[in-house]
C-alpha cells in the first residue's frame, strides 16, 4: 500500500516538475553536466549539418512566429515559449520531437547539452 | 431524445468527410490520428488509401517520405487499428498506389487533371500533399468542390 502511494506521488509530481521550459532546461543541463550556451543553441538551430534541412528550414531562423513544414507546407506554431506557452511543457512531447528532428537535421540523436543549448536560446527570444 | 440529437450533431460535426466526398469515413475521426499525424500534414481521410498501404506506412514511420515520424508503439497501434477500420475498400481503390502515395493514386491523378502545371509550382502550393493550399476545408477532412480556392501566387 505504501509503495502504491509512493508510486502515485512520484508519478503525479514528475509532470509538474518538468512542466515548464525552465525545468526541462534544468533537466537537460544536469544530464549534460554543463551550463547551457544560448549562442551555441542558435548556431545549432540555424545551421545546416551536412543535410538538406536545418531546424530553421521549418521553424524559421527566428522562431518567434509561425513556421512552415518544408515539404507539406503545414503551419507550425512558434517555438519560442514567450510566443507559444505550450512549448516545452510536456517532456514526452519534447523528447519525441527532438528524437525525430535531430535525426532529420543531424542524422543522429541530439545530446542533452545540445537540447539545453537550444531551449536556452529559445527562452532568450522575447 | 435531446441527447440523441446532440450526439448526432456532435458526430456530424467531427465526422471526417461529408457525403459525396472522397474517402468519406464511416465514423468520427480518431483524435489521436489528428494529434499525431496532422502535426505535419493535413489529416488525410483514412478512406483515401487501402489498408495494405496504411499498414506499410505505419510500420515504417522512422522513414516516412524522407522524414523521421517515429511514434511510441501504443499510439502506432491505436492509429493503425482505426486506419484499418476506415481504409479504402478494394472497390474504390483496387490496388495500393505507387509508393503508397495518395497523390499517385489513379483517382487522384484523374480528379486533378484540370489543375494547370504552374499551379502545382506556386510557392503557396509546392507539393501535391499540401491539400489545404486549394481545399480550404481540408483540415476538417472536407474536400468537396465548393470549398476549392486556387491561390494566385
Amino acid at each position: 500500500m505504501k509503495h502504491t502511494l509512493l508510486a502515485a506521488l512520484v508519478f503525479c509530481a514528475l509532470p509538474v516538475l518538468a512542466g515548464t521550459p525552465q525545468e526541462q532546461l534544468n533537466t537537460f543541463s544536469a544530464q549534460a553536466g554543463a551550463k547551457p550556451d544560448p549562442a551555441r543553441g542558435q548556431r545549432l538551430f540555424t545551421s545546416n549539418h551536412g543535410r538538406e534541412w536545418s531546424c530553421a528550414s521549418c521553424h524559421g531562423a527566428t522562431p518567434t512566429g509561425a513556421g512552415k513544414h518544408a515539404v507539406t507546407g503545414r503551419s507550425i506554431g512558434p517555438m519560442a515559449p514567450a510566443f507559444n506557452p505550450e512549448r516545452f511543457t510536456d517532456p514526452a512531447k519534447s523528447e519525441k520531437w527532438f528524437r525525430r528532428n535531430c535525426n532529420d537535421v543531424l542524422g543522429r540523436a541530439c545530446t542533452s547539452g545540445e537540447k539545453a543549448d537550444v531551449i536556452a536560446w529559445l527562452m532568450t527570444l522575447k | 431524445m435531446k441527447i440523441l440529437i446532440l450526439t448526432a450533431l456532435l458526430l456530424g460535426a467531427t465526422s471526417q468527410a461529408q457525403a459525396g466526398d472522397h474517402g468519406a469515413s464511416r465514423g468520427p475521426i480518431l483524435p489521436k490520428y489528428v494529434q499525431e499525424c496532422a502535426a505535419c500534414h493535413v489529416p488525410y481521410p483514412a478512406g483515401l488509401l487501402p489498408a495494405a498501404s496504411w499498414n506499410r506506412l505505419m510500420n515504417n514511420l522512422p522513414q516516412h517520405f524522407g522524414t523521421d515520424a517515429s511514434l511510441d508503439p501504443d499510439s502506432v497501434r491505436q492509429i493503425s487499428t482505426w486506419l484499418n477500420a476506415n481504409a479504402a475498400t478494394t472497390r474504390r481503390v483496387p490496388a495500393p498506389p505507387p509508393e503508397d502515395r495518395i497523390t499517385k493514386s489513379a483517382w487522384f491523378v484523374r480528379e486533378h487533371d484540370e489543375v494547370p502545371a504552374h499551379v502545382w509550382k506556386l510557392p503557396s502550393v509546392r507539393s501535391a500533399s499540401n491539400c489545404a493550399a486549394c481545399h480550404t476545408t481540408a483540415n476538417q477532412g472536407v474536400f468537396n468542390e465548393h470549398a476549392i480556392r486556387i491561390p494566385r501566387q
